[in-house]
């Protein structure tokens, strides 16, 4: 274990990756919340088909000496766009995405076979890593998250609406596929994000787990967000500080703590449904008495 | 509230097709404040259609639709919606009276924080449904009677003169299906709302309706449930030979393909033993 562990200069190398815990803290934010609708919509699956996507165009820009940033995000709004506008009803949706994604994934293995740099660039881009986010990188991840946060907080109440309740919601006048196509834009961008940081393969580890933990312990609309982005903060930064003293790439780690969490929410929910969550108080358990002739 | 002068609702030889298939054509119908109309029908024939129409989310192929006095547009406050019954998922993270609140002011855009008076009024909504003791339950943990209770404090909550209800009843016992009927009946009394009611079972609310209209063979009829609800009209109306018992003040359709008077009983139930169970062969 001592060659793959060693925490001894560990203030050095916090200084090193101040760029990288600030660009964690920041997926976790977006991550958490983007995770929220990901689970309500049942897009779980859309999420692993952009970071596919996304991942061949941070790779095409790898091997063109363009931005890799820049790549990836217009590889996940592509998919994205193709997947809001050709698949509206969920299993239209999944048949895209399943067509979508191997063929994104070839593209992407094709880029990094042609090109001829540094390996760690290439392995970088499918499972993350620590030092990977240089100043203009971390720019450019402000300025995704800055355009998600301001999206999400446009959209948040109707997209809740028409995702829980759509039939009351479209009722109401709301113009659902147009929500939908616009959440799918920036979840797009929310998962190029996590192709930086924690590389194409694990990035649902950030957008689908903290979520889908959250859901399990509360069914408040307010609480269930917030829980979401600590679980998805936590794992993204603790997942940093604990790679910084080995060899081992970020993702296991990241991917390890947002598991625990999620076991930790299951067991609790599992706990509190067979405590009788949801109990009526005892006055209104009766129904209202009505007469009828 | 709100006070409209004229009808809630007017459809004047209103007709709805797509393409050659013609679902209802020279529908006529005024519905006043307060009026509780069922809409009945066997499967197929139009009656959410007719809905949609209201809702504005539909066209009329031909004819006028206005609702209080003007033509439907989508999305309008004054106009309630319970869509058919389909249980929540169990991991939704809404409580019932964040549902209800969705009601409110989930069409509105951006990040607000509910003001004291919203809460009241959900508040109010809930408990005018008997909903109170599991407003902060988890929407997708109560029971399908809980939920319609709900989804009917939701469609009320924003005061609309007209209601909409998309077969409210189906997959409740007997016992809700009382409660959730009275409920209605009790709002259009007190609160002048018009109800316009699809179901295919019509005797749980067979007593507080006032009017019906009935849809069957691309035909239809509007009156009392006394004249639309007897064996020469359905007759009519199916063009088959059809009888209308009365069973102990409830009333069963018999002759028909399906029987839209009401033979669907929720018997599987424990607890309808109120009502005597009835037992109809098909003719």
């Amino acid at each position: 274990m001592g060659d793959l562990f060693d925490y001894s200069d560990y203030g050095q190398l916090l200084a090193l990756v101040h760029n990288s815990l600030i660009a964690a803290a920041l997926l976790g934010l977006v991550g958490g919340l983007v995770g929220v609708f990901v689970q309500l919509r049942d897009m779980q699956f859309a999420v692993h088909g952009i970071s596919e996507l996304s991942f061949a165009g941070a790779a095409a820009a790898l091997l063109l000496g363009a931005n890799v940033a820049l790549g990836s995000v217009v590889g996940s709004l592509l998919a994205a766009a193709l997947i809001g506008g050709l698949g509206v009803r969920a299993r239209d949706r999944n048949s895209v995405i399943g067509v979508l994604m191997p063929f994104g994934l070839g593209l992407g293995v094709l880029f990094l076979a042609l090109y001829e740099g540094r390996a760690a660039n290439k392995f970088g881009l499918l499972t993350g890593q620590v030092v990977a986010v240089d100043t203009v990188r971390l720019n450019w991840l402000v300025g995704v998250s800055i355009v998600v946060l301001a999206g999400m907080a446009l959209i948040w109440r109707p997209l809740l609406f028409v995702s829980a309740d759509p039939e009351v919601a479209v009722a109401r006048g709301l113009p659902a596929g147009l929500l939908s196509v616009g959440f799918t834009l920036l979840l797009g961008l929310a998962v190029s994000m996590a192709v930086q940081v924690v590389g194409a393969l694990l990035v649902l580890s950030l957008l689908v787990t903290p979520a889908a933990a959250a859901f399990r312990v509360t069914a408040s609309p307010v609480l269930a967000p917030v829980l979401s982005v600590v679980f998805a903060v936590v794992s993204a930064v603790g997942g940093i500080l604990l790679a910084l003293g080995g060899s081992i790439p970020i993702s296991p780690f990241v991917t390890t703590i947002s598991f625990v969490i999620y076991l930790v929410c299951r067991a609790v929910s599992v706990r509190r449904v067979r405590g009788g969550w949801g109990h009526r108080l005892p006055a209104a358990a009766a129904p209202t008495p009505v007469s009828i002739p | 509230m709100t006070t409209v002068s004229g009808p809630a609702l007017s459809l004047r030889d209103a007709r709805m097709s797509f393409g050659d298939r013609v679902l209802w054509s020279g529908l006529d119908l005024e519905l006043q404040p307060g009026e509780f109309l069922a809409v009945l029908g066997p499967n197929g024939v139009g009656k959410s259609t007719l809905l949609k129409a209201v809702l504005g989310q539909l066209p009329l192929a031909a004819g006028q639709l206005l609702v209080g006095g003007r033509p439907p547009g989508r999305g309008s406050a004054t106009v309630g919606y319970v869509p058919q019954q389909k249980s929540m998922d169990a991991a939704t993270p809404l409580r019932a009276r964040d549902l209800v609140a969705l009601g409110l002011d989930g069409h509105r855009w951006g990040v607000r924080r509910r003001s004291a008076e919203a809460r009241r009024r959900v508040d109010e909504a809930l408990e005018a449904v008997g909903a109170t003791g599991y407003a902060d339950a988890p929407i997708g943990l109560l029971s399908g009677g809980e939920q319609q209770r709900v989804r009917i404090a939701q469609a009320l909550a924003t005061d609309p003169a007209l209601l909409l209800c998309d077969e409210p009843l189906l997959s409740l016992d007997l016992r809700h299906q009382r409660a959730v009927s009275a409920m209605i009946d009790r709002r259009r009394r007190e609160h002048d709302t018009a109800v316009v009611f699809v179901t295919h079972e019509i005797n749980p609310v067979l007593d507080l309706v006032d009017r019906v209209l009935y849809i069957a063979g691309g035909r239809h009829r509007v009156g009392t449930p006394a004249d639309v609800l007897t064996s020469a009209t359905l007759s009519e109306l199916y063009r088959t030979p059809v009888d209308v018992l009365d069973v102990r003040g409830r009333i069963v359709v018999v002759g028909t393909q399906e029987e839209p008077g009401g033979c669907e009983h929720h018997e599987q139930h424990g607890d309808t033993s109120a009502e005597p169970a009835t037992s109809v062969r098909r003719g």
